[in-house]
């Protein structure tokens, strides 16, 4: 294997090793891939919210209303983050079940996942997961609904700066709706092995 | 007289192929060019800029994989390096074997496809499972993907449940719905019971050693939520210099391989999972991938290796459109692989020589591409390399006599006028086989030789009265 590093970095060298004009790094702005067309000023949870809603996604407002939706679709067994569950428990009423460790051995238990997110972007209606504040990554993947809480001075403008936000978690995830796939006949078709429904909670 | 092969190839397509091909890459055009178009002022300077920044890198990849390396070192991760296919097969499989590992969980991955690791692995007695659900149905049905984004793009849905009841995955349904609702009760099953996850990488940031992942139905997120073990293999020109880069590639990589803003799940790996996390890989390795990627750096082709896998050039492409992915007779298909492939082929270049002719050069590839790749050039330059090492593919026309005329300025201004006499005759009678395999599928226009000279000498300096 050693020998491959030492025969690639050889050939790289010679490949490019005689290039006359090397083409510079190009000068541009960091928001250039940030869309021009629309505005992000104003507040940042309702520019959220608009996009979220464009790729398919749901932001809920308070936890009452996330109960009422889970009621409604007899979504009643969940898993829910222990650093969460003080702030979101009073709201359940007893008709649900609340866990606080997910079992992999029976993930299918679980009809949703409520975690702490790290940040959403308003510009593209993403909510950021990370690896720190994430308590379970099965729990907000597996289960058919889930639930990312953030706060309202967690929201981040645009992509530059999730970008600069990345910082040393060993995995952050964007996560800009429900899983999807158009793979059979070009066809969207939304919870394909993560969440058909993703929620986004403010708290 | 042969057709080309790829000409051949589309010729004897089923048409219910043929139809998902063409509707399946047309489908979707409008929402990709508004997604550009609508939402930046001029987003031919985006995708200039990104062919720059690629461009730059694989001219400093010496000095770019050399800082890859040391970031991936700092972050905690293993860094192998495979000269070629069988040694990045064999890396995979000794990370496993070292840790008694049986069952590997997959996402897409492009690298992996050009390796043949799947049927590597199998050979080894391991269980190597795709998860995206087009390459799911490839494999179940041992067949091979024939489009970089859609896979399954040349499959309809009723082949899909007859092969889902042949395979046990249920009685015959071929409602969209139930075809994934089924690979999704199967395949989370899978992602448990397997302690390897292997993925491919869309960036590997030099600067952070940050690996990017995209995907949208989650299936790589879920690769690495229930494996212990984390291999990645990359193939050396993924490479970007700095994080700040990654707001305009990705941004540009959604926009044109699907219309999206974004791609749903967007991963950003630096290593290992954090202290406290439960789930996903406690080890992580990345295999650098060469395979005569480093013959293409040091050719007149190596701005091919900007590309970014998006499937834009498949899509407008109006050859594929009528062959199908399955006619390149390789992994990469396209405009993409009709430069590609050839090339990775390495001695074996000559059996894919053809490629480069089938194309005609309409240039809608290099129009779309978001890294902007003058991929017509490059096919030219290809045809170039086949012509010099005395390469000759069946079904192209013998030039020789055009190369004389062309020679000759007075013989050829003979044959301008002469050539006229081509509007009245039934050319798809001659007796020539060359010309009529060439005309069984086209149409020559009217011959208007001569036009041209005779505006150019009536023409006035200035031009302003022409």
């Amino acid at each position: 294997m050693n020998n491959d590093r030492e025969a690639i970095l050889k050939r790289v060298g010679e490949a490019v090793g005689g290039l006359a004009d090397r083409t510079p790094y190009p000068s541009f702005r960091n928001d250039l891939g940030v869309s021009t067309a629309r505005s992000l000023d104003g507040d940042l949870w309702e520019i959220f919210c608009e996009r979220f809603v464009a790729v398919n996604g749901m932001p809920v407002e308070t936890p009452d209303a996330m109960v009422e939706y889970l009621k409604t679709f007899g979504y009643t067994h969940g898993y829910c983050d222990p650093a969460l569950r003080e702030s979101l428990a009073p709201f359940f009423d007893s008709g649900f079940t609340l866990e606080e460790s997910f079992d992999r051995q029976d993930i299918d238990r679980y009809q949703f996942g409520i975690t702490r997110a790290h940040a959403a972007i308003a510009e593209t209606g993403s909510v950021v997961v990370t690896d720190r504040l994430t308590s379970s990554r099965l729990a907000a993947l597996a289960p058919w609904v889930h639930i990312a809480c953030i706060t309202r001075d967690e929201i981040i403008r645009d992509t530059v700066a999730a970008v600069a936000d990345l910082g040393d978690d060993p995995n952050v995830v964007w996560i800009t709706g429900p899983s999807k796939t158009a793979d059979v006949e070009g066809i969207l078709i939304e919870g394909v092995h993560g969440p058909g429904i993703q929620i986004c909670l403010l708290l | 007289m042969k057709s080309q092969p790829i000409d051949t190839y589309a010729s004897e397509l089923a048409e219910d192929v043929r139809r998902a091909v063409a509707d399946g890459s047309a489908s979707g055009y409008d929402r990709r060019a508004a997604s550009l178009f609508s939402d930046f002022e001029d987003p031919d300077f985006l995708r200039r800029t990104a062919g720059d920044v690629k461009q730059h890198t694989l001219e400093n990849l010496d000095t770019y994989l050399a800082q890859t390396e040391d970031r991936l070192k700092e972050n905690g991760v293993e860094v192998h390096w495979a000269g070629d296919a069988e040694a990045a097969c064999r890396a995979v499989l000794k990370i496993m074997r070292d840790n008694g590992a049986t069952k590997v969980v997959k996402s897409k991955s492009m690298a992996t496809e050009e390796i043949h690791l799947n049927d590597f692995l199998e050979r080894e007695g391991i269980e190597s499972l795709e998860t995206d659900l087009g390459e799911f149905i490839v494999q179940i049905d041992h067949d091979h993907p024939s489009h970089i984004v859609k896979p399954i793009i040349h499959k309809n849905r009723q082949g899909i449940a007859r092969s889902y009841e042949r395979e046990g995955l249920g009685a015959y349904d071929d409602r969209p719905e139930v075809i994934t609702a089924r690979a999704r009760k199967f395949l989370r099953k899978k992602y448990l019971e397997a302690s390897v996850g292997l993925t491919g990488a869309n960036f590997i940031v030099a600067e952070s050693g940050r690996l990017v992942l995209v995907t949208n139905e989650g299936n790589s997120r879920f690769c690495l939520a229930g494996t212990d073990i984390h291999i990645a293999v990359v193939g050396i020109e993924k490479v970007i210099p700095r994080d700040r880069d990654l707001s305009l590639f990705l941004s540009l990589l959604g926009r044109s391989a699907t219309g999206q803003q974004l791609t749903v799940y967007t991963e950003f790996i630096s290593g290992p999972r954090a202290e406290g996390q439960p789930d996903g890989p406690r080890q992580m390795h990345v295999i650098l991938l060469d395979n005569r990627r480093t013959e293409v750096l040091a050719s007149n082709c190596r701005d091919i290796l900007r590309c970014i896998r998006c499937g834009a050039c498949l899509n407008v492409c109006p050859i594929y459109r009528q062959a199908s992915g399955h006619a390149y007779r390789s992994v990469y298909p396209g405009p993409v692989g009709a430069v590609l492939s050839p090339l990775l082929a390495g001695e074996k270049f000559s059996e894919l020589a053809d490629l480069p002719k089938a194309s005609s050069l309409c240039g809608a590839c290099k129009e779309v591409c978001p890294v902007n790749i003058p991929i017509p050039d490059l096919l030219l330059r290809l045809r170039d390399k086949a012509k010099h090492e005395g390469i000759k593919s069946p079904g192209t026309p013998p030039m020789g006599g055009w190369a004389y005329l062309a020679s000759q300025p007075t013989v050829w201004r003979a044959s301008l006028s002469a050539g006229r006499l081509m509007n009245l005759m039934p050319l798809n009678l001659i007796p020539v086989p060359a010309l009529r395999a060439w005309t069984k599928s086209r149409q020559l226009p009217e011959w208007r030789g001569g036009a041209f000279r005779k505006w150019m000498k009536t023409r006035k300096i200035g031009g302003k009265d022409s």
